[in-house]
């Protein structure tokens, strides 16, 4: 009996030692940048893509104390660069969250709202801005590449309604001074005709540059990685486009130098 | 026979649970388990390797034809070595998937980086191969006699650039090319705001023709250029700013050994200028504006500090450009050093990508890793690359070929592969090689130098948000800045190679745990054998 407990005393103490002395990995850096392509080309050893949930950091700078009131989609469009803002919209989409922050697309009846790198502490907290959540956002607008965006947001999530817009058709308006009156809101386009498909890096894993024409004038739209790239099937769709192919497109009509919309939906013709 | 075999169990017990803590607890603490690398006398005939390379380009297509060609050209040399290509557009993600991949023991064999990266790389022992046994191996090194191609010798590699590879005692990586920070500068109007443009700029000079360049017109437009948006002085890596601003003015930044001497007085001194122009606008970065050659070829920025590597981007006919023809205005573009603070003694940083290798449990698959590593040195694919943006070949045999001279000398001959601002960067950075330096190198390095930029990118966007950028803010910023990027965890006194530190307070608990057990255990087997033999005496007597 007393030799079983010698045993099992041994045993412990090794499994102990054991895990006491388990190597240490390096740790990873304080601000990654963002999460790398998820679909390597192949290599002899997989490669693993970069961790799904790195640890959070905080932001460096206070986020605006709380506005008085949430401002309507008219006064945030009023606001100028750099001033605090407030409003309430509903998500559309996300970009992937990666470090403590996460890209929303967000739209109300009025208007929409690019809220780029918003603070959120995990990705069970980005889980949750589902499409049609309603959001309160404070931070600060600002431009960049003439996209307006809300810059070091907070959140909250809002109960009660939701609301998912519909694609709005602004063919008619491109080529137009008015096109950019619906920048970032979900929009359509019809009747387009394929001109180019360009990988970022030349190779799938990336962004997607779609060249697209209508009435003889080209327009540049983007597959953005973070938003849809992990949807392989839609990711290879639109890699497969032709030149010639006629497609309808929806997307979230983002500006980066001009009008640079973001696809989120290609039909074929 | 049997009763004496019997008691002597426990004994063999205890010693063998000896012998093997010992093994577990030597071989466990700062080894991840990879055997360290030794040359292996020859690459065995016969055996085909697959090798991965994870390259980074600029988003040039050029680029990623040189790779493909530098790869297509090596296999035929070494038909059993097949070279995958992964491409990556920027640092940061080769760094995080790195990092990712040394947990699951997946690195690939050969990787581009910068040496901060590679310090962190570090941390998990064995994990980058020191090149300096392959470098002077006499068969399978530099300009080595068994390379079955041209290799580069040791001394034909700028020695500068070597040395920037080095972290403590060994060399992690090869350098494979090297570029600095460019002022790109909108000339007509500076002329035209009534200044002369200096061969070297200073500080002083930019920012008072940025302010003059604000005046508007009755209209609200910018008198300079007519438009409605001007930012005369924008800078791309707020992080180089801070960090050759501070070597400039000789203020501390960082030491050997890791000791952070970013927060200080001086540091607050530069931030408060740069804050009092970014309270004006007219001074902005990439991160609150957007890239600085896009400003700069739409008539919107004098100022437009990039790297070399991103030359072919900048002036009104940049053979890249993001922006469309009609926004494009016709400027003389020069070329300038980054802006100085003493023009006697001017200082530029040194940057560009390196070459490492990751160790792997076949000193073979390394070795043939490190030929291909080597081949990414010899002349076609140095002279080659480099001239795809204002980089400079790191080897003096390829600069020295009459390959690159005739490149060189056709400068402006066109605005493609000869276009002037590019070959004119390439040559900012070939004339000046001397006023270049690198930052420490060590564990943590990479974030003190994101920490740096954010210093500035912080205080400009709080100006512009029309908060006061004072002592107490650039206090509260330092706390800030130092807790998002953990350098109170990096400490000083570090050695890069050195293991994994002083054991961890739990190991330290449960081995003095252990050891408690064990002299229990050995006490109680001498007090049995002390009886047992009492028990027997009186028989023997």
């Amino acid at each position: 009996m007393k030799k079983k407990v010698l045993a099992v005393i041994m045993a412990a103490g090794l499994s102990l030692t054991m895990a006491a002395c388990t190597t240490q990995q390096p740790a990873a850096p304080a601000e990654p940048t963002e999460a790398a392509p998820a679909d390597p080309t192949e290599a002899p050893a997989e490669p693993t893509e970069a961790a799904e949930e790195p640890t959070p950091t905080e932001p460096a700078t206070e986020t605006p104390e709380e506005p008085d009131a949430v401002m309507t989609y008219a006064e945030y469009a009023a606001a100028e660069v750099d001033d605090p803002v407030v409003i309430e919209a509903y998500v559309q989409a996300t970009q992937s969250w990666w470090d403590g922050k996460i890209t929303v697309y967000a739209q109300d009846k009025d208007g929409a709202y690019f809220i780029y790198n918003m603070t959120c502490i995990s990705q069970e907290e980005a889980d949750k801005l589902t499409e049609g959540t309603k959001i309160r956002v404070n931070g600060f607008k600002a431009e960049w590449s003439g996209e307006i965006e809300i810059a070091d947001g907070a959140y909250e999530i809002v109960n009660g309604d939701t609301y998912v817009a519909e694609a709005k058709d602004v063919t008619d308006k491109l080529g137009t001074d008015e096109l950019i009156d619906y920048q970032t809101q979900k929009v359509l386009f019809t009747d387009m005709t394929v001109e180019s498909v360009a990988y970022k890096n030349d190779e799938p894993g990336d962004d997607i540059y779609v060249k697209l024409s209508k009435d003889g004038a080209e327009y540049d739209f983007c597959l953005e990685y973070y938003l849809n790239g992990s949807d392989e099937e839609f990711y290879n769709k639109v890699g497969g486009l032709k030149a010639g192919d006629v497609v309808d497109v929806e997307g979230f009509l983002y500006w980066y130098e001009g009008v640079n919309t973001h696809i989120t939906a290609v039909t074929v013709k | 026979m049997s009763r004496k075999h019997k008691s002597s169990k426990p004994y063999l017990l205890i010693f063998a649970a000896l012998f093997i803590s010992v093994l577990v607890l030597s071989g466990c603490h700062g080894s991840s388990g990879r055997e360290e690398f030794a040359v292996p006398d020859g690459l065995d005939a016969g055996r085909k390797f697959e090798i991965t390379f994870w390259a980074k380009n600029d988003t040039n297509k050029r680029q990623t034809e040189i790779y493909q060609n530098a790869a297509a050209e090596f296999e035929k040399v070494y038909p059993d070595i097949h070279v995958n290509i992964r491409l990556y557009t920027n640092y940061g993600d080769i760094y995080n998937d790195v990092i990712t991949n040394i947990a699951t023991g997946t690195t690939p064999n050969v990787c581009i980086t910068y040496p901060d990266h590679v310090a962190t790389y570090l941390t998990g022992s064995n994990t980058v191969v020191p090149l300096d046994s392959l470098i002077e191996d006499k068969r399978f090194g530099l300009g080595g006699s068994e390379v079955a191609f041209d290799s580069v010798k040791k001394d034909e590699v700028v020695p500068q650039f070597l040395e920037e590879c080095t972290i403590g005692q060994n060399i992690y990586a090869l350098p494979y090319m090297r570029s600095t920070e460019a002022c790109y500068v909108n000339k007509t109007y500076v002329e035209k705001l009534g200044y002369e443009l200096p061969d070297i700029l200073t500080w002083d000079f930019v920012w008072e023709v940025s302010e003059a360049a604000m005046a508007k017109d009755a209209d609200g437009k910018f008198v300079v250029n007519g438009q409605n948006v001007m930012i005369p002085f924008i800078y791309k890596s707020t992080d180089n700013m801070m960090i050759q601003m501070l070597r400039q003015k000789g203020y501390g930044y960082s030491d050997e050994s890791g000791e952070i001497l970013l927060f200080n007085d001086d540091t607050a001194s530069i931030l408060k200028t740069v804050a009092q122009h970014g309270k004006t606008k007219a001074f902005s970065t990439f991160k609150i504006s957007s890239y600085p050659g896009n400003f700069l070829n739409a008539g919107q920025c004098i100022f437009a500090v990039d790297s070399t590597a991103g030359a072919t981007w900048m002036g009104s006919k940049a053979p890249l450009m993001d922006i469309s023809a009609d926004k494009v205005v016709d400027f003389e573009t020069a070329v300038r050093m980054v802006p100085q603070f003493d023009t006697s003694d001017p200082k530029m940083i040194s940057q560009g990508p390196s070459i490492c290798i990751f160790n792997k449990e076949d000193p073979q698959e390394v070795l043939a890793s490190w030929l291909f590593a080597q081949y990414l040195l010899t002349d076609d694919v140095q002279i080659a690359y480099s001239n795809t943006e204002g980089y400079v070949p790191v080897t003096e045999r390829a600069r020295n070929t009459q390959q690159y001279r005739e490149y060189l000398a056709m400068e402006g001959a066109d605005d493609t592969e000869h276009y002037d601002i590019k070959i004119k960067a390439s040559r900012l950075l070939l004339d000046n090689v001397d006023k270049t330096f690198v930052t420490p190198v060590f564990n943590g390095s990479a974030s003190l130098r994101d920490a740096a930029g954010e210093l500035i990118e912080n205080c400009v966007k709080s100006v512009r948000r029309k908060q006061e950028v004072d002592d107490a803010y650039i206090q509260k910023l330092y706390g800030d800045v130092n807790s998002l990027y953990r350098l109170d965890q990096i400490g000083g006194d570090q050695e890069v190679k050195k293991d994994l530190g002083p054991l961890p307070a739990a190991a330290k608990l449960l081995l003095g745990g252990l050891a408690i057990v064990w002299c229990g255990i050995i006490i109680s087997a001498l007090l049995r054998f002390i009886n047992e033999k009492k028990k027997k005496q009186p028989e023997i007597i």
